[in-house]
Protein backbone atom coordinates (compact mmCIF):
# COMPACT_ATOMS: atom_id res chain seq x y z
CA UNK A 1 0.00 0.00 0.00
CA UNK A 2 2.92 2.18 0.89
CA UNK A 3 4.06 1.50 -2.51
CA UNK A 4 0.77 2.13 -4.22
CA UNK A 5 1.06 5.66 -2.29
CA UNK A 6 4.67 6.53 -3.29
CA UNK A 7 3.90 5.70 -6.78
CA UNK A 8 0.99 7.93 -7.16
CA UNK A 9 2.53 10.97 -6.01
CA UNK A 10 4.03 11.97 -9.00
CA UNK A 11 1.49 13.70 -11.46
CA UNK A 12 2.55 12.41 -14.98
CA UNK A 13 2.74 8.47 -13.36
CA UNK A 14 -0.77 9.33 -11.63
CA UNK A 15 -1.87 10.44 -15.08
CA UNK A 16 -0.48 7.39 -16.60
CA UNK A 17 -2.22 4.69 -13.87
CA UNK A 18 -5.72 6.10 -14.44
CA UNK A 19 -5.00 6.03 -18.26
CA UNK A 20 -3.27 2.51 -18.19
CA UNK A 21 -6.47 1.71 -16.20
CA UNK A 22 -8.81 2.74 -18.22
CA UNK A 23 -7.27 1.15 -21.33
CA UNK A 24 -7.51 -1.81 -19.16
CA UNK A 25 -11.51 -1.24 -18.57
CA UNK A 26 -12.27 -0.82 -22.14
CA UNK A 27 -10.62 -3.46 -23.09
CA UNK A 28 -12.24 -5.75 -20.39
CA UNK A 29 -15.89 -3.94 -20.93
CA UNK A 30 -15.64 -3.35 -24.61
CA UNK A 31 -18.85 -4.79 -25.82
CA UNK A 32 -20.70 -3.13 -23.56
CA UNK A 33 -19.44 0.25 -24.21
CA UNK A 34 -20.53 0.12 -27.78
CA UNK A 35 -23.66 -0.98 -29.45
CA UNK A 36 -21.87 -1.43 -32.86
CA UNK A 37 -20.43 -4.80 -33.66
CA UNK A 38 -17.08 -4.39 -34.46
CA UNK A 39 -17.18 -6.89 -37.37
CA UNK A 40 -20.31 -5.62 -38.38
CA UNK A 41 -20.16 -4.86 -42.33
CA UNK A 42 -22.39 -2.58 -43.97
CA UNK A 43 -21.48 -1.34 -47.53
CA UNK A 44 -24.39 0.77 -48.05
CA UNK A 45 -22.62 3.05 -44.73
CA UNK A 46 -19.14 3.22 -45.97
CA UNK A 47 -16.78 6.41 -44.99
CA UNK A 48 -19.22 8.14 -43.33
CA UNK A 49 -18.18 11.16 -41.31
CA UNK A 50 -18.26 11.50 -37.60
CA UNK A 51 -22.48 11.57 -36.89
CA UNK A 52 -24.61 10.86 -33.75
CA UNK A 53 -24.64 6.83 -34.74
CA UNK A 54 -20.96 6.59 -35.42
CA UNK A 55 -19.30 8.91 -32.76
CA UNK A 56 -16.26 8.04 -35.24
CA UNK A 57 -17.36 7.46 -38.51
CA UNK A 58 -17.66 4.36 -40.61
CA UNK A 59 -14.30 2.48 -41.87
CA UNK A 60 -13.73 1.41 -45.65
CA UNK A 61 -16.30 -1.71 -45.13
CA UNK A 62 -18.97 0.47 -42.90
CA UNK A 63 -17.39 -0.67 -39.60
CA UNK A 64 -17.87 1.45 -37.04
CA UNK A 65 -14.55 3.10 -36.03
CA UNK A 66 -15.32 3.78 -32.31
CA UNK A 67 -16.28 -0.21 -31.61
CA UNK A 68 -13.23 -1.10 -33.62
CA UNK A 69 -11.00 1.09 -31.46
CA UNK A 70 -12.48 -0.77 -28.71
CA UNK A 71 -12.33 -3.86 -29.31
CA UNK A 72 -8.67 -3.42 -30.38
CA UNK A 73 -7.71 -2.64 -26.61
CA UNK A 74 -8.36 -6.31 -26.26
CA UNK A 75 -6.06 -7.83 -28.91
CA UNK A 76 -3.30 -5.61 -27.82
CA UNK A 77 -3.82 -6.39 -24.08
CA UNK A 78 -4.82 -9.76 -24.26
CA UNK A 79 -1.13 -10.79 -26.55
CA UNK A 80 0.83 -8.98 -24.04
CA UNK A 81 -0.72 -10.33 -21.22
CA UNK A 82 -0.07 -13.65 -22.38
CA UNK A 83 3.67 -12.89 -23.60
CA UNK A 84 4.10 -11.88 -19.85
CA UNK A 85 2.80 -14.70 -18.25
CA UNK A 86 4.72 -16.98 -20.37
CA UNK A 87 8.07 -15.14 -19.98
CA UNK A 88 7.17 -14.71 -16.26
CA UNK A 89 6.45 -18.24 -15.99
CA UNK A 90 9.76 -19.49 -18.03
CA UNK A 91 12.57 -16.90 -16.74
CA UNK A 92 11.38 -17.51 -13.20
CA UNK A 93 11.81 -21.52 -13.22
CA UNK A 94 14.96 -21.16 -15.60
CA UNK A 95 16.26 -18.35 -13.77
CA UNK A 96 15.71 -19.57 -10.29
CA UNK A 97 16.77 -23.12 -10.92
CA UNK A 98 20.18 -22.07 -12.34
CA UNK A 99 20.61 -19.63 -9.33
CA UNK A 100 19.70 -22.21 -6.64
CA UNK A 101 21.08 -25.23 -8.21
CA UNK A 102 24.33 -23.64 -9.54
CA UNK A 103 27.42 -25.58 -11.09
CA UNK A 104 26.29 -27.40 -14.25
CA UNK A 105 22.71 -27.19 -13.87
CA UNK A 106 23.32 -22.86 -13.95
CA UNK A 107 26.32 -23.30 -16.77
CA UNK A 108 23.97 -24.85 -19.17
CA UNK A 109 21.01 -23.20 -18.44
CA UNK A 110 23.18 -19.88 -18.86
CA UNK A 111 24.96 -21.67 -22.69
CA UNK A 112 21.13 -21.40 -23.23
CA UNK A 113 19.85 -18.12 -22.33
CA UNK A 114 23.05 -16.89 -24.06
CA UNK A 115 21.97 -18.86 -27.61
CA UNK A 116 18.30 -16.67 -27.26
CA UNK A 117 19.78 -13.46 -26.43
CA UNK A 118 21.71 -13.20 -30.23
CA UNK A 119 18.20 -13.06 -32.31
CA UNK A 120 16.96 -9.59 -32.84
CA UNK A 121 13.15 -10.00 -32.10
CA UNK A 122 11.88 -8.97 -35.57
CA UNK A 123 13.70 -11.21 -37.47
CA UNK A 124 13.12 -14.14 -35.43
CA UNK A 125 9.45 -13.17 -35.57
CA UNK A 126 9.45 -13.03 -39.33
CA UNK A 127 11.53 -16.45 -39.40
CA UNK A 128 8.91 -18.25 -36.83
CA UNK A 129 5.67 -16.60 -39.23
CA UNK A 130 7.66 -17.66 -42.65
CA UNK A 131 8.26 -21.36 -41.12
CA UNK A 132 4.69 -21.59 -39.65
CA UNK A 133 2.42 -19.05 -41.04
CA UNK A 134 1.13 -15.54 -40.02
CA UNK A 135 -1.16 -15.26 -36.87
CA UNK A 136 -0.97 -13.96 -33.68
CA UNK A 137 -0.12 -17.63 -31.83
CA UNK A 138 3.28 -17.15 -34.06
CA UNK A 139 3.89 -13.52 -33.02
CA UNK A 140 3.47 -14.59 -29.70
CA UNK A 141 5.19 -17.07 -29.55
CA UNK A 142 8.55 -14.93 -31.16
CA UNK A 143 8.07 -12.33 -28.98
CA UNK A 144 8.60 -15.02 -25.58
CA UNK A 145 11.38 -16.42 -27.57
CA UNK A 146 13.20 -13.52 -27.54
CA UNK A 147 13.18 -11.61 -24.19
CA UNK A 148 12.69 -14.51 -21.67
CA UNK A 149 16.30 -14.78 -21.74
CA UNK A 150 16.89 -11.59 -20.11
CA UNK A 151 14.39 -12.40 -17.51
CA UNK A 152 15.80 -15.35 -16.62
CA UNK A 153 20.03 -14.16 -16.59
CA UNK A 154 18.36 -11.20 -14.43
CA UNK A 155 15.98 -13.57 -11.80
CA UNK A 156 19.73 -15.84 -11.73
CA UNK A 157 21.49 -13.16 -10.62
CA UNK A 158 19.15 -11.84 -7.84
CA UNK A 159 18.48 -15.55 -6.86
CA UNK A 160 22.17 -15.72 -6.31
CA UNK A 161 22.72 -12.65 -3.88
CA UNK A 162 19.14 -13.84 -1.97
CA UNK A 163 20.80 -17.51 -1.41
CA UNK A 164 23.18 -16.53 0.88
CA UNK A 165 21.18 -14.26 2.57
CA UNK A 166 20.54 -14.31 6.90
CA UNK A 167 16.47 -15.40 6.74
CA UNK A 168 17.35 -17.91 3.53
CA UNK A 169 20.17 -19.69 5.61
CA UNK A 170 17.96 -19.82 8.63
CA UNK A 171 14.98 -21.09 6.79
CA UNK A 172 17.25 -23.93 5.66
CA UNK A 173 18.56 -24.41 9.03
CA UNK A 174 15.03 -24.96 10.23
CA UNK A 175 14.91 -28.08 7.62
CA UNK A 176 12.87 -26.17 5.16
CA UNK A 177 12.32 -27.97 1.91
CA UNK A 178 13.99 -26.86 -1.49
CA UNK A 179 11.11 -26.08 -3.30
CA UNK A 180 9.34 -24.79 -0.16
CA UNK A 181 12.84 -22.55 0.48
CA UNK A 182 12.73 -20.98 -2.98
CA UNK A 183 9.08 -20.64 -3.66
CA UNK A 184 8.81 -18.78 0.21
CA UNK A 185 11.71 -17.18 0.64
CA UNK A 186 13.66 -16.42 -2.62
CA UNK A 187 10.86 -15.80 -4.97
CA UNK A 188 9.33 -13.14 -2.78
CA UNK A 189 12.38 -11.09 -3.30
CA UNK A 190 12.53 -11.73 -6.77
CA UNK A 191 8.77 -10.75 -7.66
CA UNK A 192 8.90 -6.97 -7.42
CA UNK A 193 12.03 -6.41 -9.30
CA UNK A 194 10.50 -8.32 -11.96
CA UNK A 195 7.32 -7.27 -12.65
CA UNK A 196 8.73 -3.78 -12.56
CA UNK A 197 11.06 -4.54 -15.70
CA UNK A 198 7.70 -6.72 -17.38
CA UNK A 199 6.11 -3.00 -16.80
CA UNK A 200 8.66 -1.36 -18.75
CA UNK A 201 8.76 -4.10 -21.74
CA UNK A 202 4.86 -3.67 -21.95
CA UNK A 203 4.66 -1.01 -24.60
CA UNK A 204 7.47 -2.28 -26.06
CA UNK A 205 6.04 -5.68 -26.82
CA UNK A 206 2.84 -4.08 -28.21
CA UNK A 207 4.74 -2.52 -30.76
CA UNK A 208 6.08 -5.41 -31.99
CA UNK A 209 2.69 -7.05 -31.99
CA UNK A 210 0.95 -3.95 -33.96
CA UNK A 211 3.56 -3.79 -35.75
CA UNK A 212 4.01 -6.97 -37.14
CA UNK A 213 -0.35 -6.84 -37.23
CA UNK A 214 0.59 -4.07 -39.42
CA UNK A 215 2.61 -5.70 -41.70
CA UNK A 216 -0.31 -8.68 -42.16
CA UNK A 217 1.90 -11.24 -40.39
CA UNK A 218 0.11 -10.99 -36.86
CA UNK A 219 -3.59 -10.59 -36.15
CA UNK A 220 -5.58 -11.27 -39.10
CA UNK A 221 -8.07 -9.03 -40.77
CA UNK A 222 -11.00 -8.85 -39.70
CA UNK A 223 -10.20 -8.95 -36.21
CA UNK A 224 -10.19 -5.73 -34.81
CA UNK A 225 -6.61 -4.70 -33.44
CA UNK A 226 -5.19 -1.33 -33.89
CA UNK A 227 -2.56 -2.26 -36.48
CA UNK A 228 -4.54 -4.45 -38.85
CA UNK A 229 -6.99 -0.79 -38.80
CA UNK A 230 -3.96 1.14 -40.06
CA UNK A 231 -3.42 -1.01 -42.63
CA UNK A 232 -7.28 -1.09 -43.69
CA UNK A 233 -6.92 2.33 -43.71
CA UNK A 234 -3.62 3.23 -45.04
CA UNK A 235 -5.14 3.21 -49.16
CA UNK A 236 -7.44 6.27 -47.85
CA UNK A 237 -4.69 8.86 -46.22
CA UNK A 238 -5.50 11.18 -49.37
CA UNK A 239 -9.15 11.30 -48.51
CA UNK A 240 -9.71 9.99 -45.39
CA UNK A 241 -6.57 10.31 -42.40
CA UNK A 242 -8.82 10.18 -39.69
CA UNK A 243 -9.17 6.79 -40.18
CA UNK A 244 -5.43 6.21 -39.59
CA UNK A 245 -5.05 8.70 -36.60
CA UNK A 246 -7.46 7.34 -34.43
CA UNK A 247 -5.71 3.59 -34.91
CA UNK A 248 -2.22 5.11 -34.08
CA UNK A 249 -3.09 7.96 -31.14
CA UNK A 250 -4.41 4.72 -29.29
CA UNK A 251 -1.33 2.66 -29.84
CA UNK A 252 0.76 5.69 -28.84
CA UNK A 253 -1.17 6.66 -25.44
CA UNK A 254 -1.66 2.93 -24.47
CA UNK A 255 2.15 2.70 -24.91
CA UNK A 256 3.10 6.07 -23.30
CA UNK A 257 1.21 5.22 -20.42
CA UNK A 258 2.78 1.79 -19.76
CA UNK A 259 6.55 3.40 -20.13
CA UNK A 260 5.35 5.89 -17.86
CA UNK A 261 3.95 3.75 -15.32
CA UNK A 262 6.92 1.07 -15.70
CA UNK A 263 9.53 4.00 -14.81
CA UNK A 264 7.27 5.24 -11.67
CA UNK A 265 7.24 1.76 -10.39
CA UNK A 266 10.74 1.57 -10.82
CA UNK A 267 11.55 5.08 -8.91
CA UNK A 268 8.90 4.07 -6.20
CA UNK A 269 11.15 0.77 -5.93
CA UNK A 270 14.73 2.06 -6.22
CA UNK A 271 14.71 5.92 -5.47
CA UNK A 272 18.36 6.14 -5.50
CA UNK A 273 19.02 4.17 -8.89
CA UNK A 274 18.60 7.71 -10.69
CA UNK A 275 21.25 7.89 -13.37
CA UNK A 276 19.35 4.95 -15.67
CA UNK A 277 15.76 6.40 -15.25
CA UNK A 278 14.27 9.22 -17.04
CA UNK A 279 13.51 10.73 -13.90
CA UNK A 280 10.19 12.12 -12.47
CA UNK B 1 2.92 -23.62 -57.92
CA UNK B 2 3.07 -20.37 -56.98
CA UNK B 3 2.53 -18.85 -60.10
CA UNK B 4 -0.45 -21.40 -59.82
CA UNK B 5 -1.57 -19.01 -56.78
CA UNK B 6 -0.51 -16.19 -57.91
CA UNK B 7 -2.98 -16.53 -60.55
CA UNK B 8 -5.81 -18.00 -58.64
CA UNK B 9 -6.02 -21.11 -60.52
CA UNK B 10 -6.93 -24.13 -58.79
CA UNK B 11 -3.92 -26.57 -59.68
CA UNK B 12 -4.77 -30.60 -60.37
CA UNK B 13 -3.54 -32.82 -58.61
CA UNK B 14 -0.39 -34.26 -61.08
CA UNK B 15 0.44 -30.52 -61.35
CA UNK B 16 1.22 -30.66 -57.35
CA UNK B 17 3.04 -33.59 -57.23
CA UNK B 18 5.13 -32.55 -60.29
CA UNK B 19 5.63 -29.27 -58.75
CA UNK B 20 6.69 -30.74 -55.41
CA UNK B 21 8.90 -33.20 -56.98
CA UNK B 22 10.77 -30.43 -59.23
CA UNK B 23 11.21 -27.95 -55.87
CA UNK B 24 12.66 -31.35 -53.91
CA UNK B 25 9.83 -30.71 -51.50
CA UNK B 26 8.70 -34.24 -51.72
CA UNK B 27 12.05 -35.67 -49.85
CA UNK B 28 12.32 -35.46 -45.83
CA UNK B 29 13.44 -32.28 -44.19
CA UNK B 30 16.75 -33.68 -42.86
CA UNK B 31 18.01 -34.03 -46.23
CA UNK B 32 16.53 -30.81 -47.96
CA UNK B 33 18.21 -29.61 -45.02
CA UNK B 34 21.69 -30.62 -45.83
CA UNK B 35 20.56 -30.20 -49.87
CA UNK B 36 20.00 -26.55 -48.23
CA UNK B 37 23.07 -26.07 -46.62
CA UNK B 38 25.28 -27.81 -48.80
CA UNK B 39 24.15 -25.23 -52.06
CA UNK B 40 24.44 -22.33 -49.71
CA UNK B 41 27.84 -22.97 -48.75
CA UNK B 42 28.93 -22.31 -52.18
CA UNK B 43 26.47 -19.15 -52.69
CA UNK B 44 23.58 -21.45 -54.62
CA UNK B 45 20.66 -19.90 -52.69
CA UNK B 46 18.37 -21.77 -54.99
CA UNK B 47 15.67 -20.01 -57.20
CA UNK B 48 12.42 -17.99 -56.18
CA UNK B 49 9.47 -19.70 -55.98
CA UNK B 50 7.49 -17.20 -57.73
CA UNK B 51 9.69 -15.29 -60.16
CA UNK B 52 12.36 -18.32 -61.08
CA UNK B 53 15.53 -16.14 -60.80
CA UNK B 54 18.02 -16.99 -58.73
CA UNK B 55 17.46 -15.95 -54.81
CA UNK B 56 20.66 -14.28 -54.78
CA UNK B 57 20.43 -11.85 -57.27
CA UNK B 58 17.39 -10.44 -56.72
CA UNK B 59 18.00 -9.80 -52.76
CA UNK B 60 21.56 -8.30 -53.81
CA UNK B 61 19.16 -6.06 -55.93
CA UNK B 62 17.24 -5.22 -53.45
CA UNK B 63 19.91 -4.60 -50.45
CA UNK B 64 21.75 -1.69 -51.88
CA UNK B 65 18.46 0.35 -50.63
CA UNK B 66 17.99 -0.89 -47.43
CA UNK B 67 21.84 -0.68 -46.82
CA UNK B 68 21.14 2.82 -47.69
CA UNK B 69 18.40 3.32 -45.70
CA UNK B 70 20.06 1.72 -42.50
CA UNK B 71 23.28 3.38 -42.76
CA UNK B 72 21.55 7.10 -43.40
CA UNK B 73 19.52 6.17 -40.08
CA UNK B 74 22.49 5.18 -38.40
CA UNK B 75 24.21 8.57 -39.19
CA UNK B 76 21.17 10.23 -38.24
CA UNK B 77 20.64 8.52 -34.89
CA UNK B 78 24.50 8.88 -33.86
CA UNK B 79 24.67 12.87 -35.08
CA UNK B 80 21.42 13.56 -33.52
CA UNK B 81 21.58 11.32 -30.07
CA UNK B 82 25.15 11.49 -29.37
CA UNK B 83 25.28 15.79 -28.72
CA UNK B 84 21.68 15.44 -27.07
CA UNK B 85 22.62 12.81 -24.57
CA UNK B 86 25.94 14.72 -23.71
CA UNK B 87 23.66 17.95 -23.23
CA UNK B 88 20.99 15.99 -20.95
CA UNK B 89 23.32 14.94 -18.41
CA UNK B 90 25.96 18.11 -18.43
CA UNK B 91 22.74 19.43 -17.64
CA UNK B 92 20.67 17.03 -15.48
CA UNK B 93 17.33 18.36 -14.50
CA UNK B 94 17.65 22.04 -16.02
CA UNK B 95 15.32 22.84 -18.64
CA UNK B 96 17.70 21.17 -21.81
CA UNK B 97 17.94 17.95 -19.49
CA UNK B 98 13.92 17.84 -19.24
CA UNK B 99 12.93 18.59 -22.59
CA UNK B 100 15.34 16.16 -24.04
CA UNK B 101 13.99 13.63 -21.95
CA UNK B 102 10.32 14.38 -22.62
CA UNK B 103 11.59 13.86 -26.52
CA UNK B 104 13.05 10.59 -25.71
CA UNK B 105 10.02 9.36 -23.92
CA UNK B 106 7.90 10.81 -26.78
CA UNK B 107 10.28 8.67 -29.27
CA UNK B 108 10.19 5.38 -27.66
CA UNK B 109 6.30 5.30 -27.43
CA UNK B 110 5.39 6.13 -30.57
CA UNK B 111 5.16 3.25 -33.20
CA UNK B 112 6.92 3.87 -36.23
CA UNK B 113 4.31 2.72 -38.95
CA UNK B 114 2.19 5.33 -37.28
CA UNK B 115 4.79 8.20 -37.51
CA UNK B 116 5.69 7.03 -40.70
CA UNK B 117 2.04 7.83 -42.00
CA UNK B 118 1.95 10.99 -39.74
CA UNK B 119 5.02 12.16 -41.43
CA UNK B 120 3.39 11.65 -44.39
CA UNK B 121 0.29 13.34 -44.10
CA UNK B 122 1.73 16.13 -42.87
CA UNK B 123 4.84 17.17 -45.67
CA UNK B 124 3.44 15.04 -48.77
CA UNK B 125 -0.26 15.58 -48.40
CA UNK B 126 -0.92 18.69 -46.84
CA UNK B 127 2.14 20.72 -47.57
CA UNK B 128 3.30 18.85 -50.99
CA UNK B 129 7.25 19.53 -49.75
CA UNK B 130 8.48 16.02 -49.98
CA UNK B 131 7.37 12.82 -52.07
CA UNK B 132 5.44 10.61 -50.19
CA UNK B 133 6.62 7.48 -51.74
CA UNK B 134 8.98 5.17 -53.31
CA UNK B 135 13.01 5.73 -54.00
CA UNK B 136 14.32 8.32 -55.63
CA UNK B 137 16.76 11.20 -54.83
CA UNK B 138 17.71 12.78 -51.23
CA UNK B 139 14.01 13.93 -50.79
CA UNK B 140 13.09 10.58 -50.92
CA UNK B 141 15.34 9.82 -47.85
CA UNK B 142 14.24 12.02 -45.88
CA UNK B 143 11.10 10.45 -44.26
CA UNK B 144 11.59 7.01 -43.95
CA UNK B 145 15.09 7.50 -42.69
CA UNK B 146 13.49 9.84 -39.52
CA UNK B 147 10.69 7.33 -39.60
CA UNK B 148 13.62 4.95 -38.61
CA UNK B 149 15.81 6.49 -36.88
CA UNK B 150 13.23 8.11 -34.41
CA UNK B 151 13.35 5.41 -31.75
CA UNK B 152 17.11 4.30 -31.85
CA UNK B 153 17.75 8.19 -31.26
CA UNK B 154 15.46 8.38 -28.24
CA UNK B 155 16.97 4.85 -26.81
CA UNK B 156 20.62 6.06 -27.38
CA UNK B 157 19.89 9.85 -25.87
CA UNK B 158 18.67 7.89 -22.71
CA UNK B 159 22.01 5.63 -22.95
CA UNK B 160 24.49 8.23 -23.28
CA UNK B 161 22.62 10.35 -20.76
CA UNK B 162 23.47 7.87 -18.34
CA UNK B 163 27.02 6.88 -19.59
CA UNK B 164 27.91 10.52 -19.52
CA UNK B 165 26.27 10.75 -15.46
CA UNK B 166 28.26 7.59 -14.87
CA UNK B 167 31.70 9.25 -15.89
CA UNK B 168 31.09 12.56 -14.48
CA UNK B 169 32.05 11.91 -11.00
CA UNK B 170 35.09 9.64 -11.81
CA UNK B 171 38.18 10.86 -9.79
CA UNK B 172 40.32 11.12 -12.77
CA UNK B 173 37.80 14.02 -13.64
CA UNK B 174 38.39 15.35 -10.38
CA UNK B 175 41.93 15.10 -10.89
CA UNK B 176 41.66 16.83 -14.19
CA UNK B 177 40.13 19.60 -13.31
CA UNK B 178 42.84 19.51 -10.26
CA UNK B 179 45.47 20.41 -12.80
CA UNK B 180 43.78 22.73 -14.37
CA UNK B 181 42.73 20.94 -17.40
CA UNK B 182 40.02 23.55 -19.83
CA UNK B 183 36.31 22.48 -18.94
CA UNK B 184 36.40 21.51 -23.03
CA UNK B 185 39.05 19.07 -22.79
CA UNK B 186 37.74 17.60 -19.24
CA UNK B 187 34.34 16.91 -21.34
CA UNK B 188 35.64 15.53 -24.47
CA UNK B 189 38.38 13.71 -23.41
CA UNK B 190 38.03 12.04 -19.66
CA UNK B 191 34.32 12.24 -19.71
CA UNK B 192 33.20 11.76 -23.83
CA UNK B 193 35.60 9.21 -24.52
CA UNK B 194 35.01 7.31 -21.71
CA UNK B 195 30.95 7.18 -22.28
CA UNK B 196 31.44 6.10 -25.78
CA UNK B 197 32.27 2.48 -24.86
CA UNK B 198 28.43 1.76 -23.57
CA UNK B 199 27.24 3.34 -26.36
CA UNK B 200 29.39 1.30 -28.41
CA UNK B 201 27.64 -2.04 -27.50
CA UNK B 202 24.06 0.24 -27.46
CA UNK B 203 24.86 1.08 -31.42
CA UNK B 204 25.92 -2.41 -32.32
CA UNK B 205 23.23 -4.22 -30.44
CA UNK B 206 20.81 -1.65 -32.25
CA UNK B 207 21.63 -2.64 -35.66
CA UNK B 208 19.96 -5.25 -35.74
CA UNK B 209 16.79 -3.81 -34.45
CA UNK B 210 17.36 -0.95 -37.18
CA UNK B 211 17.24 -3.48 -39.99
CA UNK B 212 14.27 -4.77 -38.37
CA UNK B 213 12.56 -2.04 -38.33
CA UNK B 214 13.63 -1.01 -41.58
CA UNK B 215 11.17 -3.85 -42.39
CA UNK B 216 8.45 -2.03 -40.95
CA UNK B 217 9.50 1.47 -42.67
CA UNK B 218 10.33 0.16 -46.26
CA UNK B 219 6.57 -1.31 -45.75
CA UNK B 220 5.33 2.01 -45.09
CA UNK B 221 6.70 3.83 -47.58
CA UNK B 222 6.93 1.57 -49.92
CA UNK B 223 10.80 1.50 -50.71
CA UNK B 224 12.04 -1.12 -52.77
CA UNK B 225 14.32 -2.64 -49.97
CA UNK B 226 15.04 -6.64 -48.95
CA UNK B 227 12.40 -5.94 -45.76
CA UNK B 228 9.69 -5.60 -47.96
CA UNK B 229 10.69 -7.83 -50.43
CA UNK B 230 10.84 -10.69 -47.79
CA UNK B 231 7.50 -9.37 -46.54
CA UNK B 232 6.14 -10.39 -49.44
CA UNK B 233 7.99 -13.47 -50.16
CA UNK B 234 6.52 -14.45 -46.66
CA UNK B 235 2.80 -14.63 -48.20
CA UNK B 236 4.01 -16.36 -51.36
CA UNK B 237 5.28 -18.95 -48.76
CA UNK B 238 8.71 -18.38 -51.69
CA UNK B 239 10.62 -20.14 -48.89
CA UNK B 240 14.75 -20.31 -50.70
CA UNK B 241 14.11 -16.06 -50.54
CA UNK B 242 13.30 -15.68 -47.22
CA UNK B 243 15.84 -18.62 -46.34
CA UNK B 244 18.26 -16.06 -47.91
CA UNK B 245 17.06 -13.49 -46.29
CA UNK B 246 17.33 -14.76 -42.59
CA UNK B 247 20.93 -15.44 -43.38
CA UNK B 248 21.77 -12.61 -44.79
CA UNK B 249 20.00 -10.37 -41.66
CA UNK B 250 21.75 -13.17 -39.36
CA UNK B 251 25.48 -12.55 -40.96
CA UNK B 252 24.83 -8.88 -40.43
CA UNK B 253 23.84 -9.27 -36.97
CA UNK B 254 27.03 -11.23 -36.29
CA UNK B 255 29.36 -9.02 -37.78
CA UNK B 256 27.69 -6.17 -36.36
CA UNK B 257 28.32 -7.62 -33.18
CA UNK B 258 32.33 -8.76 -34.20
CA UNK B 259 33.23 -4.44 -35.22
CA UNK B 260 31.79 -3.85 -31.75
CA UNK B 261 34.47 -5.90 -29.81
CA UNK B 262 36.55 -4.82 -32.99
CA UNK B 263 35.34 -1.25 -31.62
CA UNK B 264 35.89 -1.81 -27.73
CA UNK B 265 39.50 -2.56 -28.05
CA UNK B 266 40.56 0.58 -29.96
CA UNK B 267 38.74 2.23 -27.58
CA UNK B 268 39.68 0.58 -24.38
CA UNK B 269 43.29 -0.22 -23.80
CA UNK B 270 42.34 -1.91 -20.83
CA UNK B 271 40.67 -4.43 -23.03
CA UNK B 272 43.14 -5.00 -25.59
CA UNK B 273 46.29 -5.73 -23.65
CA UNK B 274 44.20 -8.17 -21.84
CA UNK B 275 45.12 -6.53 -18.49
CA UNK B 276 42.69 -6.75 -15.09
CA UNK B 277 40.38 -3.72 -15.08
CA UNK B 278 42.03 -0.97 -12.13
CA UNK B 279 39.97 -0.06 -9.38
Amino acid sequence: MTLLRTLLSGRTTRLAFVAACAVLLVALFAPLLSSWDPDDIDLSQKLQAPSREHLLGTDHLGRDVLARLLHGARASLGSVAVIVAAILLLSLSVGSVAGYAGGMVDAFLMRLCDTFLTFPTFILAMFLIGILGAGMTNVILAIVCTHWAWYARIIRGLVLSLKTREHVLAARVAGTGQFRLVMRHILPGVLPQILVLATLDIGHMMLHVSGLSFLGLGVQPPTAEWGVMINDARQYIWTQPQLLFYPGLAIFVTVMAFNLLGDGLRDALDPVGETGGWGK
Amino acid sequence: MAYLRLSQIPPTEEALVEARHMLGLDRSFPVQYFTWLGKALRLDFGRSYVTGKPVLDEILYYLPATLLLTGVSLLLTLVVSVPLGVLAALYKDRIPDQLTRAFAFFGVSIPSFWLGFLLVYLFSVRLGWLPALGRGGAAHMILPAITLSLMSISINIRFFRASVLENLHHRFVLYARARGVPERRVVGRHIFRNSLIPIVTAVGMHLGELFGGSVVVENVFAWPGVGRYAVTSIFNRDYPVLQCFLLLMTGIFVLCNLGVDVLYAWLDPRIRFGGEEQP
